[in-house]
Order: structure tokens, then C-alpha cells, then sequence
């Protein structure tokens, strides 16, 4: 092990100092999710508003990051913009392993800088260099331009906002190493709150092994053949996720124009199969992850005559084909590419937007906008509209943008159009599977697709059992907790068993973390919950629009009376399981 | 001898488990960076990658430059062999390295590749190979 405890670096922008915390509690916490609550708890105010600079910007890592393969991700915590309460965004790249080479087990950002800035930390430096000259970039330049201001190529990630984040747009995401995204919930424009245009993370320094260990390389040989030699990691990095692009077609939970169909004969120009065939580049990978699950498509453009070209690299997966392309009606893989690349540059949240848009684009329809609103025409399977479109959104050029960019429900509400915003405690995910996953999204900590194997469990024949599914989300909660604190990505639940990370932790010497497993995630869970409740959340009113009630799935018809039920039974549950007085006799 | 090299490197995904994989097995580290081969982007990570590796010089000029004898010209085939109880942490292999490819930690202690291959088997995409010299690269295959 490094070090039993962990080590904290809090960055102050307001003061340009920083400083490091011991922190204990290792064997309750584990890092990342576990960590990030911990942090936020300490540093954070659930009361305050998210734009109060004293409120932290959490990144943390966990135990095993660097030790272990696919333990390559880092749990970002804040107030989220979105809804003013406490929520947690994951991302890869490089961030994970440049945290811990630059030798924290967690980096809090806090305060505000005078001016546009970009922070660059490591093992040995910090440095806050005033950057006024990226303000207003989009994501690729601002990438490029930190890239040339700071040290550390080859060993190091770059977080950065695009013009979303700064015009303090709700689901503005940072972006990290080009290809991953803190996406969901806003972080993105806490970090132009804060003035941060970018964040260099410099992985320099270099630990120890443990010594005369025999544990450690048998338990990492037996992971990393198990992710690299058996075929539990291929659908990853084969088609990848978009694989399920066509599978979700074809059981009518794909959803189509706004969720006005579930399936949609024009499946074939963007299944995973088509971009596999036409559209792949390369792929590439996560440091500390041999799999490599990040799929690179190639768009070449033609911008003038004469044959003029130009090509641009951008990273799709199953997310960003719903919501840029079935969503928004789009039949065209290469279209869908260029909006990609229109949502990267912005630094948006390709989710939020491309749902935010499809909203727009049926109130348009409807009449419950107009041209004014829009500035441009959207219409279901035509990209030019959506492409500036997209561009208006990240720089809230008009009230209407500026309204949508703070979340479609709340455009929806002063535009009559709430039945009809496809909205499930965000922007929903590309899952129109069924009751479970709408109720488990709208509810849910992250309202993630993530949070819980819903959208599985829809796929396959259940019981309409909601005290039986609701326990089922508490405890795949609690579970994925453990992994995201370790903080693993989760396409390694496969691999990553309870027993297999205690063996991980006992080969490191974190005996203690490996014995309290189950008690953490729990706890965690607790933590999270708690500090969910003290910034606001109601679960019991959050409720499901009209438009979920009138599709059908490979199932038939929603059961809008069931899904009720399976609400109302999850909303009781939460408010138990973020009760402060129950905190009292855990913690 | 054999020799070690990173002989298709546009197939490389960036994971650096060889980087990884060194530090680990060879010079007993948990690092991305104390390793013989160590993988950067090209400029910016849409432009692919590229490894900084030891291109087995004959004679090497890091061996020249050692004043103690730690660093030692290999039989063949060029690259080092070293000595560690030898080195005196002057640094003056890394300033002889035309390409860059030797490192040292906070500590001084210099990291090179020592051509024993030990990182090849765990590219995922078969970037890198022990092979003799002028054999390397050769070897296409041919995907399904």
C-alpha cells in the first residue's frame, strides 16, 4: 500500500494556495463515490446554493487505482447545477492514474478565481495560471492550447469546459482527454462558476511495490487474464456498446422522435453493426485498461470546392447514438457523427442536449414554440438544424436556449409541454425498456442509467412485484457502490466479484478494507443519501411525464397504475435510507 | 540477441499496461513513467501514439557516457545491460539518449528498457515484440 490513510490535496482558487489533508477512515470509505461523499460532507454546504464558491468540486480515486487493471476511473462530486443537490459524475481517460501518480487519493477544488484560469497540479507542483484567452473556446482548442501551456505529455489528463460550461449551462460536462466525459448533472459548469477553464493532472511520481509480496502479481495475473483472455470483456471493445443500438431496436425500447416510437425501420444507417462497418476509425482505451472500449468514428467533411476536405475523429458509444440519433430521428451514421462533434465542442452532455432538442423539436411541431424560440429549424432527421442548434444551446444565445439549457423540464413547464418532456429526474437514458427503468432512473442517486440494473430487468420477464424490485435497487445500489468506490469502471462487474477485490485489497495490505466490504457499501449508500435529502431532494414528488405512460415495449402497453406503485414504493424507501436518525446509530 | 521493439505502434489504444507491466515486473514500481517503454500521444490523444523506448543503438551511446561501468554494451545486437549497484545516479545515460528514452525517478535512479520483453505479452493489440534484429515487424497478421 501506499499509505493506510488518504491523502487530500485541497486547492483553494480563491486564495491560490493549496493544501494537503490526512484523512482516515479508509476501511469505511474506500475512495471514489465512498471518498467523494466523505469530502463533500466535510467541505461541501448542502444548504448553500451550488454557486456559493465555497462549495467544493470533488475528483477521488480509489484503492486499488493503479494497482489493478480497469480500476481507471474517478468519481466527480458537487452540488449539481441541474437541481441544486448533491450528485456524483464518473469519468476514465487518464484522470484516474494521473491522480494517483500525482499522489492523491482525492483533489477538492474550492473558492473562485479572480479571472479565467487553468489549474495544473502534480506530484511536486501546483500552479494556477490566469488564461482570460481561453475563455469562450471550444473543447478541442482548449485541449490543444493547455496541451502547449503545461508540462507532463504522455503522463498526465486534461480536464477542460467547453462555452456550455462556462454560460453555466445545467448539463454542461467536463471533458477529460478528449474521449471521456464527467457527463451527466452539470459539473461542467460548476467548474465556469469557479472560473477553471482546465484542469492539468501531472502523474509524476513513482511508489514502491510491496515487498517480498507474492499475492499481489498472482491476484494481478489472474485479473488482468480474465479481462484480456476470456471473452467477458469482448462485447466491449468489439462493437461496443453500440451493439445495443440495433438489440434495443428490435425489443421496441429504443426510443425514436421525442419517444414518439420505441422502433424504427431506419435502424439499420445507425445500428453498432453499420458504424463498425463504415464509420470505425480505431479504438482507443483508458489508462490501466487493456480492453479499450472507447470507439473512435471518422467523419470526413467536405467544407468548400473543389474537393476540399477536412476530418474530424469523433468517440461514439450506445449513449450518444440514442440521444443523437434515434432520439432526434437520424438515419444517417455520418450525421450523427457531426453532431457528436458538435456536442463535444460545446462541451455539453450529448444526453441531455440531444433530448433537450428533441423536446424542442416536437414543441415546434406542436406550436408551443415557434421559429422565435428556435432561431433555426429542427425537425426530426435533419442535422443542419440541429447542428447550430447545438451551438445555440452551449452559448444561450436567446432566452429560449438559455431556458432549455437549464433543463428540458423547466423549458417545458413555461412552454406547456411537460407531458411530452422526456424527462426521468434528467434527461432520460436511451432505455425505453419498460416501468423498472423509468422509475429507477427518475428516482435513482445519479438518475443514471448506471445506478441499477433496471433496464436489464426489463428485458426479461418479471414480476410486478414493487416492495421485491425496489429492494432489488437498493442492494444493486449498494453493490455497485463498492465498485465505483474502488472506484472501478463498471463494465469489470463481471470480473471485479466481492471476493476478488478483497483479495485485491489483501494483496496490498488493506486487509481491514477487504473485511468491511459490504458494511462500506452500505454505508456509503447512506452517506450519499443523506447528503442527497440535506440538499433538497423530495423523492416522493418526483414524478414521470405523461409521454411514458402512452408507449409500448416489447411487453405491450406501459402500466401506468404499476409504475405508480413502484414509485411511490422506491420515493418511501429512499426517504428511509437518507433518515438522518438512522444515520445516527451507523456512523 | 533478441531485441525489443515497438514494431506497430498504430495499432497501440494507449492503455500503458506495458508501461505498467515494466515498472511492475522489471523494476518492481508501481509507476507509468520509472519504465523502459513509456506511451504518449503523438500530439494530443486523437493523433495515436507513440512509445519512448530504447531503439537498441550499436554502440550505445548511453553505455559510452556512464562513467562507472553500470550501463555495459549488450554481446549483440546493441541496447544495455545494467548494473544497478554500480550507478551513481549522475544522469549523464539520460543527456546521451539521442530520442529521450531513458527517465529517472525523484531520486535519480535512471529506467531504461532492457530489452527482456517482459511488457510484450501484455499489449492487448500486439504492438510490441522480442524478435531478432531485422525480424521485427514483419509479421502482418491478418485480421479474420
Amino acid at each position: 500500500m501506499i499509505r493506510p490513510h488518504f491523502r487530500v490535496v485541497i486547492v483553494n482558487l480563491s486564495t491560490r494556495k493549496t493544501h494537503v489533508e490526512n484523512i482516515p477512515g479508509r476501511e469505511t470509505w474506500i475512495g471514489g463515490s465512498g471518498l467523494a461523499a466523505l469530502l463533500f460532507e466535510k467541505y461541501g454546504d448542502p444548504a448553500a446554493p451550488w454557486t456559493d464558491p465555497a462549495q467544493p468540486l470533488i475528483f477521488a480515486i480509489g484503492t486499488l487505482t493503479g494497482y489493478f487493471p480497469l480500476m481507471s476511473k474517478t468519481i466527480c462530486s458537487f452540488l449539481s447545477p441541474y437541481h441544486g443537490q448533491y450528485t456524483e459524475s464518473h469519468a476514465g481517460g487518464r484522470s484516474a492514474l494521473a491522480l494517483r501518480f500525482a499522489d492523491m487519493d482525492a483533489l477538492v477544488v474550492i473558492g473562485r478565481a479572480e479571472r479565467p484560469c487553468v489549474l495544473s497540479v502534480g506530484h511536486k507542483h501546483m500552479e494556477i495560471k490566469d488564461a482570460p484567452f481561453l475563455w469562450g473556446k471550444d473543447v478541442f482548442t482548449t485541449g490543444k492550447m493547455v496541451r502547449n501551456m503545461l508540462p507532463g505529455s504522455g503522463m498526465r489528463s486534461i480536464l477542460r469546459i467547453g462555452p456550455a460550461g462556462e454560460t453555466g449551462c445545467s448539463y454542461a460536462c467536463i471533458n477529460v482527454d478528449t474521449y471521456r466525459h464527467f457527463g451527466r448533472m452539470g459539473s461542467g459548469a460548476v467548474m465556469g462558476a469557479k472560473n477553471l477553464k482546465a484542469i492539468a493532472i501531472q502523474g509524476d511520481a513513482s511508489f514502491p511495490l510491496p515487498e517480498g509480496n507474492k499475492d499481489y502479481p498472482k491476484v494481478f495475473k489472474e485479473i488482468y487474464e480474465l479481462l484480456t483472455e476470456t471473452s467477458m470483456m469482448s462485447k466491449y471493445h468489439d462493437l461496443g456498446t453500440a451493439g445495443n443500438v440495433a438489440a434495443l431496436n428490435e425489443l421496441k425500447s429504443l426510443p425514436w422522435r421525442n419517444l414518439q416510437a420505441t422502433t424504427d425501420p431506419g435502424i439499420d444507417g445507425i445500428s453498432g453493426e453499420r458504424f463498425a462497418k463504415d464509420m470505425l476509425l480505431r479504438n482507443t482505451a483508458c489508462a490501466g485498461c487493456p480492453v479499450g472500449c472507447i470507439h473512435i468514428g471518422y467523419l470526413r467533411e467536405k467544407f468548400m470546392a473543389d474537393n476540399r476536405y477536412l476530418y474530424r475523429q469523433v468517440a461514439y458509444d450506445y449513449e450518444p447514438i440514442f440521444s443523437l440519433g434515434s432520439m432526434l430521428g437520424m438515419t444517417d451514421g455520418f450525421a450523427v457523427l457531426g453532431l457528436m462533434d458538435a456536442v463535444e465542442r460545446e462541451g455539453l452532455d450529448c444526453m441531455s442536449g440531444g433530448v433537450a432538442l428533441a423536446w424542442a423539436t416536437e414543441a415546434l411541431e406542436k406550436g408551443h414554440i415557434t421559429l422565435e424560440e428556435t432561431l433555426t429549424p429542427l425537425k426530426f432527421g435533419e442535422a443542419a438544424g440541429y447542428k447550430a442548434a447545438i451551438g445555440h444551446l452551449g452559448r444561450g444565445t436567446n432566452e429560449f436556449y438559455r431556458r432549455l439549457a437549464q433543463g428540458t423540464m423547466k423549458a417545458a413547464r413555461h412552454y406547456n409541454g411537460e407531458d411530452y418532456a422526456c424527462v426521468l429526474g434528467q434527461e432520460m437514458a436511451g432505455y425505453a425498456t419498460g416501468e423498472t427503468f423509468f422509475v429507477s432512473e427518475s428516482l435513482s442517486f445519479r438518475h443514471s442509467h448506471l445506478d441499477s440494473s433496471a433496464y436489464s430487468a426489463d428485458q426479461k420477464p418479471q414480476d410486478k412485484d414493487a416492495p421485491k424490485i425496489v429492494a432489488g435497487f437498493v442492494k444493486d445500489e449498494a453493490s455497485r457502490i463498492v465498485l465505483t468506490s474502488m472506484a472501478g469502471c463498471l463494465f469489470a462487474r463481471g470480473v471485479y466479484s466481492t471476493e476478488r477485490m478483497q483479495q485485491a485489497l489483501s494483496s496490498l495490505g488493506y486487509d481491514d478494507v477487504a473485511a468491511n466490504l459490504d458494511n462500506a457499501g452500505a454505508t456509503i449508500q447512506r452517506l450519499r443519501w443523506r447528503l442527497r435529502m440535506r440538499s433538497g431532494y423530495a423523492p416522493m414528488q418526483a414524478k414521470i411525464p405523461k409521454r411514458y405512460t402512452e408507449i409500448s415495449t416489447w411487453k405491450g402497453p406501459i402500466d401506468a397504475e404499476y409504475m405508480e406503485t413502484l414509485r411511490q414504493t422506491y420515493a418511501a424507501r429512499l426517504m428511509e435510507l437518507g433518515r438522518e436518525e438512522e444515520a445516527a446509530g451507523n456512523v | 540477441m533478441k531485441t525489443f521493439f515497438a514494431a506497430r505502434m498504430e495499432r497501440c489504444i494507449g492503455c500503458q499496461s506495458c508501461s505498467l507491466a515494466c515498472a511492475r515486473l522489471v523494476h518492481k514500481r508501481l509507476s507509468w513513467y520509472t519504465a523502459g517503454i513509456r506511451i504518449g500521444s503523438s500530439g494530443g490523444i486523437s493523433t495515436g501514439f507513440e512509445a519512448r523506448v530504447c531503439l537498441a543503438c550499436d554502440p550505445p551511446p548511453c553505455a559510452a557516457a556512464c562513467p562507472t561501468g553500470s550501463l555495459t554494451p549488450r554481446k549483440s545486437d546493441g541496447g544495455v545491460k545494467q548494473d544497478r549497484t554500480l550507478c551513481i545516479r549522475c544522469g549523464k545515460c539520460v543527456k546521451a539518449c539521442p530520442i529521450g528514452a531513458i527517465v529517472q525517478d525523484e531520486l535519480d535512479n535512471p529506467y531504461m528498457c532492457l530489452h527482456c520483453g517482459r511488457c510484450v505479452p501484455y499489449c492487448p493489440h500486439d504492438c510490441l515484440e522480442l524478435a531478432e534484429k531485422g525480424q521485427a515487424n514483419f509479421v502482418q497478421e491478418v485480421a479474420e
